[in-house]
């Protein structure tokens, strides 16, 4: 009774410990951010000095102020100035800013973007990145969910048979994931875009849209199918390979020798004996894949013109609305976190040894 | 010592994929070499910045000439007739009429064997004269003998009549050539391919129509005034393929980025990959001996890389910042130092830690560093070598990919900015798929020499991966 206690004493103090160290590691992250997407506060003098161009001129050109002499026009147009830094909060010093900016990241106020708006009209960066994000995840999670089980399958099926014909070509064609997805989208653009006409350039959609419910997925669904099978060729085999490996490792373990010797079915042995202890570090990079694909995959939304995330990072990045960079990467920064720490409380479930403290002291 | 190499290389040789492999890296540092001793850096960016002005006589968007040898169709190369130059073609005759007038007849011509049109005519003046400017009449005469006049006008000063847009030029000549056929024309028909096309039925389609071989001329006649004057005209007729490597939107000779590109791209590769690892081992081995204090700091540092996106922080940095490529490079260092490597480096240095060479080492007084570097580094540092080989080209890819994103050095002449300006200005819609596969060659070159290498080494260095 005092051992299961104890232990989940132990177990509680691991959860709070990584809890905190996880949240701190995610503020410093984010100020981090903050630092550089206003480069250090030098945003604020490229905002400072467009708001008083955009109000000297505003107060010239009206026809109310025609009447009045230079420095009368100078105190409305300074005036006016002072009003708009208080109404966008620049009228204190950067540092002092900073650390509200990092409060409202850190509680998700993501405030209101600079420049960008949503499609509806809408300046909230929560709303912005909300309506960017269906279309990333759509096609992400679509790819890596696909990859992640046909390599699974693949591999495991590989692993049976090590040393076909089948098992030789996916090792020939392991090293296809020296280039990266994207690259690939580029040829199969030429291939099914440009020489046969089969398959559309990019977008998500056709234009206009259709309206049929129906035929509006099924043109999304085609408009996927380039960018996935981009994704598909640089990884599938690289993937297998190494989950093939994983296995064949483990299946040379003394304990499935055992089980084998027993008499045991090959099926059974595979889920229970194979499966079974190497599924965790495959779930966890299946959970981190899927977490980063979300951020990482900018350049083949840009190759195929997918309006999702990436493109949104990189129409803030260019336009310099740094609230919306910092909303994305702090919403990736909480994300990855969670991840790792829910993760990190299943592994400290199953396995003791990381709870008594092996892995992460 | 040198032993130990030579037995290395003879391992390294038994496997056909490396010798692949070694062989594509060679002949890219060759080039490299090449590049780097023929053109300096400071006119390589100088001339792909250039703007359009020195590029001048280059054909906008052509093909490399070597597409000539699997085309059944020839397509043209560009000519170039200087009147300034002793040159085949050229006769200037200028002949006093009075003591103030002189009559100047400028023949200019060329020898035109294609299977196309030309993609653009232009005809430059260098004109000198005191008070009235020289007149003169343009003539363009087919092989046939078919003469037509392109324009009248006074040469004010040195420039360009860019007989492709002419206007009104290609409203005539559609005119002209509609009665003289007997048809009319079915489609706007440009000077270049009006001046160029076969006389009859077939110049009524867009599909037919087609070019006419022979000696072509361009007469220009015309009147100087004073006795300083004179006028000197070149023609060029811009053809549809240059150089080995062909030219872009803004006429650059693309053969300087794909060659420039080579040695930035083989650097970036391999110094961001070298200095990555080893920087990674280092400290996740000062991580794993020292253990508690430091150990804790690193491994947080480390946590908080791992939470930032690195795309993204990298992008921000290069669009604010607008760095070059070096520093670029130390960007991406100083962002995958604290990568993921360090947890894997670290759970293999906590192993040989334990090892007795390393108490042994321990009992007779090393000191901390000596352990470092001299056990645990050198113990660790093969197994990571075809890992280093590995990750060469995505560095060279990051590269491309921040081009393509228009970041990344707005100076220097990469692959990856090829690539961009040919996604940009829509080479995939409109087909010019050498802008893409150029650069996208050179990539795959490289991507597979380093790959190939990386694999066989595996094989050398992991050898528990040979059975499998």
């Amino acid at each position: 009774m005092i051992g299961m206690r104890s232990e989940l004493l132990n177990f509680v103090k691991f959860v709070i410990k990584r809890g905190i160290a996880l949240f701190i590691t995610v503020v410093i992250a984010t100020y981090i951010t903050i630092l550089i997407a206003n480069m250090g506060g030098y945003v604020d003098e490229i905002i400072k000095s467009e708001t008083l161009l955009r109000i000297a001129q505003s107060v010239r050109q009206n026809p109310a102020y025609k009447s009045l002499n230079q420095t009368m026009l100078q105190r409305i147009i300074q005036e006016q100035y002072e009003n708009e830094l208080k109404r966008l909060g620049l009228d204190k010093p950067f540092m002092y800013r900073s650390f509200l900016y990092l409060k409202d990241a850190l509680t998700l106020e993501l405030g209101r973007a600079l420049y960008l708006t949503s499609d509806s009209g809408s300046k909230s960066v929560r709303l912005i990145i909300l309506e960017r994000l269906p279309a990333t995840i759509l096609l992400f999670t679509t790819i890596q969910l696909v990859l992640f089980f046909s390599s699974l399958f693949m591999g495991l099926y590989l692993s049976r048979h090590y040393g076909s014909k089948l098992d030789k070509a996916i090792i020939a064609l392991s090293p296809l994931s020296s280039m990266p997805g994207w690259f690939y989208g580029i040829f199969l653009i030429i291939i099914f875009a440009s020489i046969l006409r089969l398959l559309p350039y990019g977008g998500l959609v056709d234009i206009p849209p259709p309206q049929d419910p129906l035929r509006y997925a099924l043109s999304v669904l085609k408009h996927m199918i380039l960018p996935s099978l981009s994704w598909f060729i640089a990884y599938f085999a690289v993937e297998t390979y190494v989950r093939r490996t994983f296995f064949l490792m483990f299946s040379s373990e003394d304990y499935v020798e055992l089980a084998r010797a027993k008499g045991l079915p090959p099926r059974l042995i595979e889920r229970r004996y194979i499966l079974k202890p190497t599924l965790p570090p495959i779930i966890t990079s299946l959970a981190l894949t899927l977490i980063s694909s979300w951020m990482g995959a900018i350049i083949t939304e840009r190759v195929f013109n997918w309006p999702g995330l990436g493109t949104l990072l990189y129409t803030a990045i260019a336009s310099m609305d740094s609230p919306v960079v910092v909303g994305i990467v702090v919403l990736y920064a909480y994300l990855l976190a969670i991840t790792v720490f829910v993760l990190d409380i299943v592994y400290a479930i199953i396995d003791p040894r990381i709870r008594i403290g092996g892995g992460y002291s | 010592m040198m032993q130990r190499i030579k037995g290395f290389l003879g391992e390294i040789l038994t496997y056909k994929s490396a010798l692949v492999g070694l062989i594509i890296i060679f002949s890219l540092v060759a080039l490299s070499i090449y590049t780097i001793a023929t053109i300096p850096y400071e006119k390589a960016t100088k001339l792909w910045n250039a703007g359009e002005t020195i590029w001048l006589e280059n054909p906008r968007n052509a093909m490399p000439k070597w597409v000539n040898l699997f085309l059944s169709k020839k397509l043209p190369e560009t000519i170039i007739i200087n009147s300034e130059k002793d040159q085949r073609g050229v006769t200037k005759i200028v002949i006093p009429v009075t003591e103030r007038i002189s009559r100047i007849r400028i023949e200019l011509s060329f020898k035109y064997e294609y299977d196309d049109f030309p993609s653009e005519i232009n005809l430059f003046f260098n004109v000198r004269y005191n008070k009235t400017p020289p007149h003169i009449a343009i003539y363009w005469v087919k092989p046939n003998g078919e003469k037509f006049k392109l324009k009248e006008l006074y040469v004010k000063r040195s420039g360009a009549y860019y007989i492709s847009i002419d206007e009104e030029l290609s409203k005539e000549l559609h005119t002209y050539l509609s009665e003289k056929v007997g048809k009319e024309i079915e489609y706007a028909i440009s000077p270049e391919i009006a001046l160029f096309a076969v006389e009859d039925e077939t110049i009524v389609h867009r599909d037919t129509v087609k070019p006419l071989k022979g000696r072509y001329k361009v007469i220009i006649d015309g009147i100087l005034f004073g006795n300083n004057s004179n006028l000197d005209v070149k023609l060029v007729v811009y053809g549809k393929v240059y150089g080995i490597a062909g030219t872009d939107h803004l006429r650059r000779d693309l053969s300087i980025a794909l060659l420039w590109g080579t040695p930035i791209a083989l650097s970036f590769g391999v110094i961001a990959s070298v200095v990555t690892a080893l920087l990674q081992m280092v400290i996740a081995a000062i991580s794993a001996w020292y253990g508690s204090v430091t150990d804790f700091f690193i491994q947080r540092l480390t946590e908080i890389f791992m939470v930032l996106p690195f795309l993204p922080i990298l992008m921000m940095i290069s669009y604010f910042y607008k760095i070059n490529i070096w520093v670029l490079l130390l960007v991406v260092i100083a962002l995958s130092i604290f990568g993921a490597g360090i947890k894997n480096y670290r759970a293999m240095f906590l192993q040989i830690k334990e090892f007795p060479y390393v108490e042994a080492a321990r009992a007779y007084g090393a000191s901390n560093l000596r352990i470092v570097f001299r056990y645990l580094i050198p113990k660790v540092l093969p197994t990571i070598i075809p890992s280093i080989v590995y990750s060469v080209p995505s560095f060279v890819f990051l590269e491309a990919a921040l081009a393509l994103l228009g970041l990344g050095d707005p100076l220097a002449p990469t692959w990856g900015k090829v690539l961009d300006d040919a996604l940009e200005n829509g080479a995939l819609y409109k087909g010019y798929y050498y802008w893409v596969l150029e650069p996208s060659f050179l990539l795959v070159l490289t991507a597979f020499g380093f790959a190939m290498l990386g694999f066989a080494l595996d094989k050398i260095f992991n050898p528990r991966l040979r059975e499998m």
